[in-house]
């Protein structure tokens, strides 16, 4: 079984039922199955090879969903980009993975013609979206997403050689170092989190989700997945920018599943009189990234009366972890659940021994959605992956902190180096004081988490100006909103004339930590 | 006028310089990545507070929002329609 198969299967046993409504438009499983095909059929002409990298950098469309399917297709690996990513990240995951074509959107040509240059393994782009926005000298270079469609004769798809041992994606997280890592997940990987998911959520072929999180998010992208698999439909937006747009897009198409994190229920709970609205058809809220503040699980029942509301938690090694059953909620709103069907999970000490209830240790995931290992770095997931209970087998140590209470339900603590979990993402701090000290003027930056009730954790950021200089907030949040994604600008800045140091003279963090447990951000 | 002017100078001190430098007055604020959900608040809120009017829920769309035109168009008629 492959990932695509998915696709291929609902597309057999429902050809004309609609699979993806996006913006205006309406696409059948035939009409996006037809269209992979003929994508794949493209690629593999243009010199494609099975496991060869393929990256897709634009925002949620059909035209991406397309491209993944035709991407597994033509047996090569899919990469879905973050949309709001900056060049020089692009061009450093480009180059990482040795990607040899990429699909895009002429909006992202800004970002683009910064990168292009400095990634010259890249054979040729495929754009879609306004070609008149293309310069000549990129247009001879590349090919325009309709022309690729247009013609009628094709060639027929070759049959796939890959197993279910191939990569399908590799998911690029932040790295410790400061550069993103890979995560590389196989088909066989990425089906078994899918089905285990589906199972808990009991997703029928009457379901219709509503996403809008970005594909580049695992969390969003396995929407897309998980209702091909179950012949659903999904109701693809860009964002929750407009959420007034997103609210009657629900009504309207009649949504019965609702993926969000914290911050979206945060801006759907401050909209006026939602009662209005006829919610009815929806079936369950999914919830990750951090726990839901008990208020507002009290106000999405009242808004949302017929949802079940499931609060669960993963990471992109392995995808999800673990949920907690709609019925738990209420008796322990906190906790994120125990481990997903066809999953094992434990809590070790540093030792590695396992530790009984109420201990805090490191979470340990042993299960099919356990990914193959970071790309191109051995060590960092030797670091990661250890030896599990069969011969041969590894298990995940997630680096996550976690307690158990005494009938298995986990909870999180806190991380175990120094990464930051906000908004679901991890976030380097080495990333973002180095973001920080690209401006002029910084003359010391330290990056550390603070403790949030929406995001989990927020990004906070000491900095100390170089002498004769003065900084300004405001300054600093542009300068780094240019610099990183969105989900890595720090909440929080405070500008200081210095910083306290450890006995090697680095930035003494854990005080600044205390400091914060102390007095608040 | 006067509202493009006003609308422009508060996106370019607000948002990412780089990209609002550039901005010309029909490009979408979405797909050049210069707004998200908070900047739409922070833009409502400046519109808000200038001009002393109320933007309702039902209003917080691409249509009113979008564009440097879009923002001037929607505050003319909001004025209009106060007055």
């Amino acid at each position: 079984m492959l990932l695509q198969n998915f696709l291929e299967e609902s597309a057999y046993k429902f050809p004309k039922k609609e699979a993806l409504i996006c913006g205006e438009e309406r696409w059948t499983y035939e009409e996006i199955n037809h269209k992979s095909n003929q994508l794949a059929t493209f690629l593999r002409d243009q010199g494609i090879c099975r496991g060869d990298r393929v990256a897709i950098f634009m925002d949620n469309s059909v035209e991406s969903v397309i491209s993944l399917f035709g991407i597994l297709k033509a047996d090569a690996v899919f990469l879905m980009l973050s949309p709001t990513l900056k060049p020089l990240k692009l061009a450093y995951i480009l180059n990482n993975c040795q990607a040899k074509a990429l699909v895009t959107h002429a909006s992202k040509l800004n970002v683009l013609l910064d990168a292009f240059e400095a990634t010259p393994t890249i054979q040729f782009t495929i754009f879609s979206g306004d070609k008149t926005k293309i310069p000549g000298h990129y247009l001879s270079k590349s090919t325009l997403w309709d022309e690729i469609f247009s013609s009628s004769c094709f060639s027929p798809l070759v049959p796939c050689c890959n197993i279910d041992l191939d990569l399908a994606t590799i998911i690029y997280t932040s790295g410790s170092t400061g550069n993103p890592k890979g995560v590389m997940l196989t088909h066989l990987n990425m089906i078994s989190a899918a089905t285990s998911i589906t199972t808990y959520l009991e997703n029928v072929p009457e379901d219709i989700i509503i996403n809008v999180l970005p594909l580049s998010f695992d969390y969003g992208l396995y929407q897309v997945l998980m209702a091909f698999k179950f012949g659903g439909t999904v109701v693809l937006e860009k964002s929750f920018t407009y959420p007034y747009e997103v609210i009657k897009k629900m009504v309207k198409e009649k949504v019965t599943g609702f993926p969000g994190v914290p911050t979206i229920f945060a801006i759907l709970l401050q909209m006026d009189d939602l009662s209005r609205f006829d919610f009815s058809s929806l079936r369950y809220i999914t919830n990750t990234a951090a726990p839901l503040p008990v208020p507002y699980i009290k106000r999405l029942r009242e808004i949302f009366p017929h949802a079940r509301l499931y609060s669960m938690y993963g990471l992109t090694e392995c995808k999800r972890v673990s949920y907690l059953p709609p019925e738990e909620i209420d008796r322990r709103p906190q906790s994120v659940g125990r481990g997903m069907p066809n999953e094992e999970v434990w809590i070790v000490d540093e030792s590695g021994k396992r530790v009984g209830p109420g201990v805090v240790g490191e979470l340990v995931v042993r299960g099919s959605n356990v990914m193959r290992g970071y790309w191109a770095d051995p060590e960092a997931t030797d670091r990661v992956l250890k030896p599990g209970i069969l011969p041969g087998e590894k298990v995940l140590y997630t680096g996550d902190l976690f307690k158990m209470d005494e009938e298995g339900f986990l909870y999180f603590v806190g991380r175990k180096d120094d990464m930051i979990k906000t908004k679901g993402e991890r976030v380097s701090p080495k990333e973002v004081e180095e973001a920080i000290h690209a401006l002029e003027g910084v003359a010391e930056a330290a990056v550390i988490p603070v403790p949030d009730e929406i995001l989990g954790q927020a990004i906070k950021a000491y900095v100390v100006p170089k002498n004769g200089y003065s900084l300004k907030e405001k300054e600093l949040i542009l300068h780094c909103k240019k610099m990183l994604e969105d989900f890595a600008v720090p909440k929080y800045f405070e500008i200081r004339d210095s910083l306290p140091k450890n006995a090697s003279g680095k930035i003494d963090k854990l005080l600044l930590k205390k400091e914060i447990e102390r007095n608040g951000q | 006028m006067v509202f493009k002017e006003e609308v422009l100078r508060f996106i370019r001190e607000n948002f990412v310089l780089d990209e609002a430098e550039k901005l010309q007055e029909n490009d979408s604020l979405l797909e050049k990545g210069i707004i998200d959900s908070t900047g739409v608040l922070e833009l409502v809120s400046f519109i808000e507070e200038k001009y002393n009017i109320t933007v309702e829920d039902e209003e917080l769309i691409p249509e009113n929002l979008d564009s440097i035109n879009r923002i001037a168009e929607f505050i003319k008629r909001k004025l209009t329609n106060k007055a």
